[in-house]
């Protein structure tokens, strides 16, 4: 479903993936670990599309379709989600009312029917139910005020709305206390179905006790350098990130 | 050599049906001998006033305008409505006023000639800058004269309105109005100016506002004249012991408009809270000027304002603040944050903070950017084309001045407004 091949990216000029290279099948969790300035946010944003982020080399497709010719917004309607890890403070944008806009935008750009507000609203209240998420969530504005935890959740209860085709979570249990990582955790799990990928981005082994992985990778200096099952996140905790040091392919290190 | 602006006036004035009495006659011969303010007055340095001083306007007494009721719809009574300064009551319900309001037009009071209800009238502007509130103190024949009695607490809005009209000529139409709520009262105002349809007019709006201890007051104003309208308003309100004034002003229509709003912290206490949004698209012009005095102790002012120019519109704030010696324990704050979209657009934005008081905290900004890319791309990864997420932060950017408000129904309506004038934005 989502092929990414010897991607290379830019940021300010400087190099920061350096031939990334990841195949993830529909139905899949695939866990992205690597240790500070491994290029695990800057994959996130490049398959999102922010500006600011320069491909130079390699291809990103989604069922085919490269992404990385589109905006954010037609990646959003082909299907793809990020969970920011700092989600941005929206005063003044009431939260269901951007959601609504969000989800009906990508309706129409795929020749879907636009909800009514009766629609949505049930839509809301089925999610809401599901993820156990109090509805004051909805009358705030979007991500306001809101605690490490609450924004965190508003960004699984938005993947739970808009349901898209790849979630990729960008570190969403940093700053999360062990209590509001179940209940993340647990909405990601909610959410996991056969025709849809999670892409799952972490510093530390911690998550994947909550989110089984299928397949982990190890992500440093911009490229995917360890692959394996959930057994390998384990390893990683045990030893370190400087354990890796060693296994960083020749020319990359003859590089430094 | 062609009829200006003041020499237009003047013929007005010489043919008024009545003799005016010693205080108009001072005030115009003033505003005669003083002259417009130009380019080196330095209230006016960022609004030249050249183009209206060549134009020649006639007194709105001399034409008819009809107006189209249905504009009307929207604003329920009581409500007081002027057509080109004039009061029109067919178009006004004033029937049912809640308990303790009085309510009537200043020609009424004038034509009763009971002398201690217009005594606001006789107020002289000493200053050489203050042409338009001299001649307006000169030709103002009508307005809105409204007050609450002691301690009444009206729940209903009290709507003003002020129409502009289509004419054969351009018109040149002055009100005077006073809205004034006694020890304790409570009131919700909601002044709005409107047009009718296209036209060129110059309106000069000059209200006054007392607040007597502990009174309360919000009061919306909502400006959204036509297109090549002239407006030049002016606020002057007093503050007592204890009183809050809430107030929010909306400046999203006209070619031209000028607002000076002046408010006096007299009484310990005293509380204002003042919001607004200019809204310079187009060519629009939208020169707001706010000059607050903290003159007792413990007086606030919280200042929130937004600027937006796009397209090649000018949108000029002044924020003033004095805090006067001996208003000891003073609170001041102002933000003042604009937006510039596009690149033929101009923002001049300057907060100036005076303070001659001790032990006072102040703390006021303003800033000039464009929006936050951050949140743009926040939109737009979850599905928002690029011109509706702008759309969206840019009503967000203005919408916040509203919950100055504190009244779910009035924010609303407000936010109505905006959206609607918001609509018109060219966002590429």
């Amino acid at each position: 479903m989502l092929k990414i091949d010897n991607l290379h990216a830019r940021v300010a000029g400087k190099g920061i993936l350096k031939g990334l290279s990841l195949d993830v099948k529909a139905g899949e969790v695939h866990a992205i670990m690597g240790p500070n300035g491994a290029g695990k946010s800057t994959l996130g944003y490049v398959l999102a599309g922010r500006d600011g982020y320069e491909v130079t080399e390699g291809s990103a497709t989604l069922d085919g379709v490269n992404l990385l010719a589109l905006e954010p917004e037609e990646r959003a309607a082909l299907g793809v989600f990020l969970a920011f890890q700092y989600p941005v403070e929206i005063p003044g944008v009431n939260n269901t009312y951007f959601l609504r806009a969000a989800l009906n935008a990508q309706r129409k750009r795929r020749d879907e029917p636009e909800l009514d507000s009766m629609q949505f609203l049930k839509r809301v209240r089925e999610k809401l139910q599901v993820l156990h998420i109090k509805d004051d969530l909805l009358n705030r504005a979007v991500n306001e005020g809101f605690s490490g935890g609450e924004k965190k959740r508003n960004e699984i209860f938005q993947l739970a709305v808009l349901e898209p085709r790849l979630a990729i979570l960008d570190e969403t249990d940093s700053g999360l206390d062990i209590d509001a990582l179940k209940l993340v955790a647990e909405g990601v799990n909610l959410m996991r179905s056969p025709d849809r990928a999670f892409v799952v981005i972490t510093h530390y082994q911690r998550l994947l006790d909550y989110i089984e992985p299928d397949v982990v990778h190890v992500l440093a200096d911009g490229r995917i350098v360890e692959s394996g099952g959930p057994e390998l996140a384990l390893e990683l905790e045990a030893h370190g990130y400087a354990w890796l040091k060693d296994r960083i392919a020749p020319d990359v290190a003859a590089a430094r | 050599m062609s009829v200006g602006l003041l020499d237009s006036l003047k013929a007005g004035f010489d043919a008024s049906p009545s003799a005016p009495d010693d205080v108009r006659c001072e005030a115009f011969a003033a505003a005669l001998a003083d002259g417009l303010p130009t380019a080196r007055t330095e209230r006016w340095k960022y609004t030249s006033l050249r183009a209206l001083e060549r134009r020649a306007f006639v007194a709105s007494a001399s034409l008819l305008s009809p107006v189209d009721a249905a504009m009307l719809t929207g604003i329920p009574a009581p409500r007081l409505v002027f057509v080109n300064g004039r009061f029109d009551a067919p178009l006004s319900d004033i029937a049912a006023l809640p308990e303790g309001v009085a309510l009537r037009p200043l020609a009424q009071a004038l034509a009763d000639g009971d002398a201690r209800e217009t005594g606001f009238l006789a107020r002289r502007f000493a200053h050489a800058d203050e042409t338009f509130a001299r001649l307006n103190a000169a030709l103002a024949n009508d307005g809105a004269m409204l007050s609450v009695a002691e301690h009444a607490c009206v729940e209903a809005p009290i709507h003003l309105v002020f129409v502009g009209a289509p004419a054969d000529a351009d018109i040149a139409w002055h009100a005077r109005s006073l809205i004034e709520l006694r020890r304790g009262a409570t009131l919700t105002v909601v002044e709005h100016y409107l047009a009718s349809g296209d036209h060129a007019h110059l309106g000069n709006a000059l209200m006054h506002v007392h607040l007597a201890a502990g009174s309360r007051l919000r009061h919306a104003r909502i400006q959204h004249d036509a297109m090549r309208g002239n407006l030049i308003a002016r606020t002057d309100a007093v503050l007592a012991r204890d009183a809050l004034y809430r107030r929010i002003d909306l400046e999203l229509g006209a070619a031209l408009s000028r607002h000076e709003l002046n408010v006096r912290l007299e009484g310990e206490g005293a509380r204002l809270a003042a919001n607004g949004v200019l809204l310079a698209d187009g060519k629009r012009h939208i020169d707001t000027r706010l000059g607050i005095e903290h003159i007792a102790r413990d007086t606030t002012c919280d200042l929130v304002w937004r600027g937006l120019a796009s397209g090649r519109g000018l949108a000029v704030f002044h924020g003033g603040i004095t805090i006067r010696a001996g208003a000891d324990g003073s609170d001041a704050r102002l933000s003042n944050k604009n937006l510039l979209l596009s690149e033929g657009a101009e923002i001049d934005a300057q907060p100036v903070l005076e303070i001659h008081a001790d032990e006072v905290k102040a703390a006021h900004g303003a800033t000039v950017g464009r929006l936050d890319e951050a949140a743009l791309f926040y939109l737009r990864s979850r599905g928002l084309p690029l011109v509706e997420a702008r759309r969206l932060l840019t009503a967000a950017f203005c919408r916040e001045t509203l919950i100055v408000l504190d009244d779910a129904a009035l924010i609303k309506m407000l936010s109505a407004s905006l959206d609607a004038a918001l609509a018109r934005l060219e966002i590429a």
